[in-house]
């Protein structure tokens, strides 16, 4: 096993870990201060995988607006932030069976894969990713469609999120 | 990857620390010295020549002070939160070079702990997480003031980071890199301050806001709004806060060194390594000069204006300055004149000039509606 395996291993199993806290724990902020400790295993994930500019997107976008914005809604609508009503919904075994069927797909396709065995080619020197990414995103022949409709999506939300807690008088 | 490797990064994280720590304790002296000599006042001059020695006695005294914790407090996040505060203004200085690199027992030994492509992104979640100290802080006081604090001081934080944010871009498109070292190289022949003065000036502004401090500084208002997210904190606990305050002071004015000011650049710095880090000391003094000379002459801002400010000036002047910028970049790039290049600055205040006077007139409107 490589030094990157191992820290791969330790990274994964705390963030499955923080992940299992997340929908056990009892107290809302907890649980919410437990997600940023996923979200961030997720970051270092990609960290791990030379993905410097997605870690560090990971942190801005999910650390620092979006599981902030959690703990806002907890502190402000709650007076207790403990939770004392049941933690399973009756259903709990079909999203269970949903999970591992998807954990089964997800296996056999990336097992079926040639390249699944393969070590990664190391990047060439010089290599610009961000500026690669950012043509990626805004190239005609590449995901300029994908990229501009979800921008339209957000938009839309926040439209909608404005026009929900307009004050019409 | 041999052991002289880590040993050079774990020893220059080291020094790094270091420095910012020393740096806490006699920013709080410079800064009680140089408003003192703005109010007519001596200031500290007892502990030691000059008063050399003030922080050094202001440390025991917060060692020996009781340290309370409420009863009904969340013990662990509460625990958390001044640690959480303080390790993002220590981790957040890793990506601003103070020089150049030199040679030492044959090896290349470069001025800064990290060199990563993203280095001004990294800037941002760094600045992002600091939020979480503020917040948590607030909540787990488990004290209403405390909490109205926290909130108030988060979202202040959370808004100005938008047009941070933008000040951010200008430079990085300026310097077409993202890299510090690159950002830092591409004003050897003239400063981003010369080419973006608007850029540079709501990067001050919002970081102003960023770290609290005067004229935005709500935590500090205990009279009219029962201080903020630190009322319940007291000694070490309350110093670690204080700590992270003035390293983030520190750790921003080096960044707007860097990014707008030239960075370590200065005369015959490519001869001679050691000017580097002296350029630098010097930049980050004289900006750290203007934030006390802010805090001593500017009354604090109301809280509604600071969120309106944010929102309603700054992040429109800033998405206009980005993209006043970036015209004038690619109309020179595809035209092939500088001229283009050069109108930037000039635009860029004319847009500002535009925001100043919708602010003069809004106020005018206003005060003749209150008569």
């Amino acid at each position: 096993m490589t030094a990157e395996q191992i820290v791969f291993l330790i990274v994964a199993l705390v963030t499955l870990g923080s992940a299992f806290m997340v929908v056990t724990t009892r107290n809302l902020i907890h649980a919410a201060l437990w997600l940023v400790a996923t979200l961030f295993g997720v970051a270092v994930v990609y960290a791990l995988l030379n993905a410097g500019f997605l870690a560090v997107v990971q942190v801005v976008v999910y650390i620092g607006a979006i599981a902030i914005l959690f703990i806002f809604a907890v502190m402000l609508t709650r007076k207790d932030a403990r939770d004392s009503g049941p933690q399973t919904h009756k259903n709990w075994w079909v999203g269970a069976l949903l999970a591992v069927a998807s954990y089964l797909g997800l296996s056999a396709l990336v097992l079926g894969w040639s390249g699944s065995s393969k070590a990664a080619a190391g990047l060439p020197s010089g290599f610009d990713a961000v500026g690669q990414l950012g043509e990626a995103l805004t190239s005609p022949n590449a995901y300029v469609l994908p990229f501009e409709v979800a921008s339209v999506l957000l938009l839309a939300a926040l439209v909608g999120a404005v026009y929900v807690a307009f004050n019409r008088k | 990857m041999d052991w002289t490797f880590w040993l050079e990064w774990v020893l220059k994280g080291f020094v790094l620390c270091l420095v910012l720590l020393t740096g806490f304790a006699y920013l709080t002296y410079y800064e009680r010295r140089a408003l003192a000599r703005m109010q007519n006042r001596i200031g500290p001059n007892r502990a030691g020549p000059q008063g050399l020695l003030q922080p050094i006695a202001d440390a025991v005294k917060l060692f020996f002070k009781e340290e309370l914790t409420p009863a009904r407090a969340y013990k662990i996040v509460f625990f958390l939160a001044p640690i959480v505060t303080v390790v993002p203004s220590l981790i957040i200085a890793a990506v601003i070079p103070w020089g150049t690199s030199f040679q030492l027992f044959g090896r290349t030994i470069t001025l800064y702990v990290a060199d990563i492509n993203v280095g001004v992104l990294y800037l941002m979640s760094i600045a992002s997480i600091a939020v979480y100290g503020i917040v948590l802080a607030g909540w787990s006081s488990n004290n209403k003031y405390a909490m109205l604090g926290g909130m108030r001081s988060s979202a202040q934080m959370i808004s100005y980071e938008l047009a941070l944010g933008l000040s951010f871009v200008t430079a990085i498109l300026l310097a077409n890199s993202m890299r510090m070292i690159d950002i830092v190289n591409a004003q050897s022949s003239w400063w981003f301050v010369v080419i973006q003065p608007v850029g540079a000036l709501i990067f001050w502004i919002a970081t102003l806001a960023e770290v609290n401090r005067a004229p935005f500084d709500m935590p500090e208002a205990e009279q009219e709004l029962t201080a903020g997210y630190h009322a319940e904190y007291s000694g070490m606990k309350f110093a670690l806060f204080f700590m992270a305050e003035y390293q983030k002071m520190i750790v921003i004015c080096a960044i707007l060194a860097t990014l707008f000011f030239g960075g370590y650049l200065g005369p015959f710095v490519d001869k001679f390594w050691f000017l580097g880090p002296v350029y630098m000391f010097a930049k980050v003094f004289i900006l750290l000069f203007f934030m006390i000379w802010v805090r001593a002459t500017w009354p604090r801002i109301r809280y509604d204006r600071l969120m309106s400010f944010g929102w309603k000036v700054l992040v429109p002047l800033a998405l206009a300055v980005v993209f006043i910028t970036a015209t004038g970049i690619l109309l020179a790039q595809e035209l092939n004149n500088q001229l283009y290049f050069w109108a930037i600055p000039f635009v860029s205040i004319v847009a500002a000039g535009i925001a100043v006077m919708m602010i003069y007139r809004e106020l005018r409107r206003k005060a003749y509606e209150r008569a």
